[in-house]
């Protein structure tokens, strides 16, 4: 789950993390308002969108009057803010943060992560900061380095110290680091994040430390034990059918292709994909129906895929283990009876209970095409679409 | 032979009284799986549907000489139970349940640290060693015994890897389904070893997807040290990065982890590497016949 930077630094605040003073508006006068409040310029303006590069594509201004704060936000607002980690389609602003200024003598990055390697918290930091961490991992990997957390101890001062020297920073800075860090890791794990960047963290003019940016990732499936999360979540952030999929406990991703997908397991979801590509077709959809769908949800599945204008055919490729082939027979019959399918339905079932759910939908009289394995049902799904 | 358990394994099933254990208790011991019964804190000298149930795992070890655990208990309660049934001193411990905080996998591991037990999952359908022992949520009927073992992240495409094995007359040794999550007990690498150490196992297959470098890993211990065929598929070609397809550790993130670099890689290690789905079984059968 994914929240706004303005959000971020308020969690990190709460831990006391240094983070600049500002105020998310909503529109231009607000905007104007909370510049003078916040006192004496300048000011930074930030676009928030849930996705990083903002600066790039015109959604990072610096102001310094008032009146100019008022006219960046306006501009913003609205605007379809593009960059490399939005797609071409790019976000559309809805919120603005106003900060006050920051002055910047030095610029570093620094990150907590859960690393598979070593299944623990590891810390990332480079004094490469203010810049893309990706390219500097792959141009220069030597100017990152890492300190791994063991969950018993939690991030230790002495790991703190070496960040600090193998940053360059003076005792000075080394002294405001230590405590920053461990209270990062703190937020980290008290919040349960799958991801924690600030990038830059910055020294200042007079030497103070501030974390001038933050990105905050909480685990999704954490998210049942901070009740304070739902309030966090930005639903136009959202595509608003992966919203509607996931209040059935469907695990759906929209995508670029005609041929709609209805699987059971992640893995052979991706793997259905994969299958259609390789005969020359595209998936319009990721959609894993899950070990325990009831009817009532692979009719619910089979609607949502529907609903997506782009479908001229869907596949539904089921390998029943907790999941059973009448129950998925059943809710494409009951789905058929509520929504009018009018693209060709493949259908291809293997597993549990298999033999009942090929008599269902063979008594449905249902228009469908059975296939008799994976490949079998991705190249009839591929040449009906064609066909048509 | 195979690999971690056999006809001889004595399972308990913890969370045995929920639907979905009780399920999949009857579904393995059909199958001739010695489930021996199992834990329900509470209900400990009862009995359901004739397995005895025991308020504690340390409990259900001492009566039953159980080895094996296998984990149905919802995610908020999961990381407690792999560590109950570690304590316990159960030596192969699956846990099933999807959805636990990868937090909670840290400490777990963690924990484990120097302890002999093995953790299976989370997030997996479990083990099966056909005609001998089955323990978890797959579908018995595809397996035949044989000589393949299959090691896979996901579990429906493990069982469409077996049932391309099984229709071309093809057994297997046993099954590992290690899970999707990122934080896991059992990795492909530590599978690979298990399968080169066991006689019985001629030949192997390994399901992969995108996101992190597991498989990367196990194919250089196949590329140094594995004198045994390996064939694989990598899930996740079309797989837009950012996005997290399903299973939390399915994501390709900073550039690393995409299919086409992990299939490269593993081809490079000398793996036959099927580019389709449906393709797993006949990668095998480039390289090796049964």
């Amino acid at each position: 789950m994914n929240i706004h930077e303005y959000q971020a630094k308020a969690v990190l605040r709460k831990f006391g993390v240094p983070v600049p003073r500002g105020h998310a508006v909503y529109n231009g006068n607000s905007a104007r308002v909370w510049a003078k409040r916040l006192g004496p310029g300048p000011w930074a303006v930030k676009a928030q969108i849930h996705a990083g590069g903002r600066g790039k594509g015109g959604g990072v201004k610096i102001a310094q009057t008032a009146d100019e704060v008022k006219r960046y936000a306006s501009l913003m607002f609205g605007m379809n803010l593009v960059t490399h980690q939005t797609g071409p389609e790019g976000k559309r602003v809805n919120r603005v943060l106003i900060e006050e200024g920051c002055d910047i003598a030095d610029e570093f990055y620094i990150s907590f992560l859960v690393d598979r390697v070593t299944s623990r918290v590891t810390l990332m930091a480079s004094a490469e900061g203010g810049v893309n961490i990706e390219e500097v991992a792959a141009n220069t990997p030597e100017k990152i380095f890492f300190e791994t957390v063991d969950p018993a101890t939690g991030f230790l001062p002495f790991q703190a110290r070496r960040v600090g020297f193998k940053l360059g920073l003076e005792m000075p800075q080394i002294k405001q680091l230590v405590p920053l860090l461990l209270k990062l890791y703190k937020a980290f794990v008290e919040s349960d994040c799958s991801l924690l960047e600030i990038n830059p963290l910055v020294k200042t003019g007079n030497g103070d430390l501030i974390c001038l940016d933050a990105k905050l990732n909480f685990d999704d499936n954490a998210v049942f034990r901070h009740e304070t999360f739902d309030d966090l979540r930005d639903y136009d952030e959202e595509d608003p059918m992966e919203i509607e999929a996931g209040q059935y406990d469907l695990s759906y991703i929209a995508l670029d292709g005609n041929i709609g997908c209805m699987v059971n397991g992640a893995g052979l979801a991706m793997a259905t994909m994969d299958i259609i590509q390789l005969f020359g077709a595209a998936p319009a959809n990721f959609l894993d129906v899950g070990g325990s769908a009831t009817a009532k949800r692979v009719t619910k599945a089979l609607k949502i895929i529907l609903s997506d204008e782009k479908v001229e055919g869907i596949l539904v490729n089921i390998f029943g283990g907790i999941m059973k082939c009448d129950i998925i027979a059943t809710g494409v019959v009951e789905a058929a009876k509520e929504v009018d399918i009018q693209v060709p339905l493949i259908v291809r079932l293997e597993g549990t209970n298999v033999e009942l759910g090929k008599e269902i939908l063979a008594n449905s009289g249902l228009n469908l095409i059975s296939a008799d394995s994976m490949a079998d049902a991705a190249e009839k799904i591929v040449n009906a679409v064609k066909e048509k | 032979m195979s690999i971690l358990i056999d006809k001889n394994t004595k399972v308990i099933t913890q969370g045995i009284t929920g639907a979905t254990g009780l399920f999949h208790a009857h579904g393995a011991q059909d199958y001739g799986t010695q489930m021996v019964g199992g834990t329900a804190p509470g209900k400990g000298g009862t009995k359901v549907d004739g397995f005895p149930i025991f308020n504690t795992v340390a409990e259900a070890v001492k009566e039953t000489g159980a080895t094996a655990s296998v984990i149905y208990v919802p995610p908020v309660a999961s990381a407690d139970a792999i560590l109950e049934a570690v304590d316990a001193g159960i030596e192969l411990v699956i846990c099933i349940t999807e959805g636990i905080p990868v937090l909670d996998m840290v400490k777990v591991k963690r924990c484990m640290q120097g302890s002999t037990a093995r953790l299976i999952g989370p997030n997996c359908p479990g083990i099966i060693t056909p005609g001998e022992c089955k323990i978890g949520i797959m579908p018995a009927y595809i397996h035949k015994p044989g000589p393949v073992g299959v090691v896979s992240r996901s579990g429906t495409l493990t069982y469409e890897a077996v049932w391309q094995l099984t229709s071309r007359d093809i057994g297997q040794s046993t099954c590992v389904g290690i899970g999707g999550d990122p934080v896991n007990g059992t990795s492909h690498l530590d599978t690979l070893k298990m399968f080169e150490a066991d006689p019985e196992t001629k030949a192997v297959i390994m399901i992969g997807e995108i996101g992190g470098n597991a498989e990367e890993l196990a194919a250089e211990y196949v590329r140094d040290h594995m004198s045994k065929p390996v064939a694989a598929f990598i899930a996740g070609a079309t797989a837009p990065p950012g996005k997290r397809m399903g299973h939390a550790g399915a994501i390709i993130s900073g550039g690393t982890g995409d299919a086409a670099s992990k299939k490269a890689f593993l081809r490079e290690c000398g793996v036959s590497v099927a580019d389709s789905p449906a393709d797993m079984a006949e990668a095998l059968l480039k390289i090796w016949q049964p």
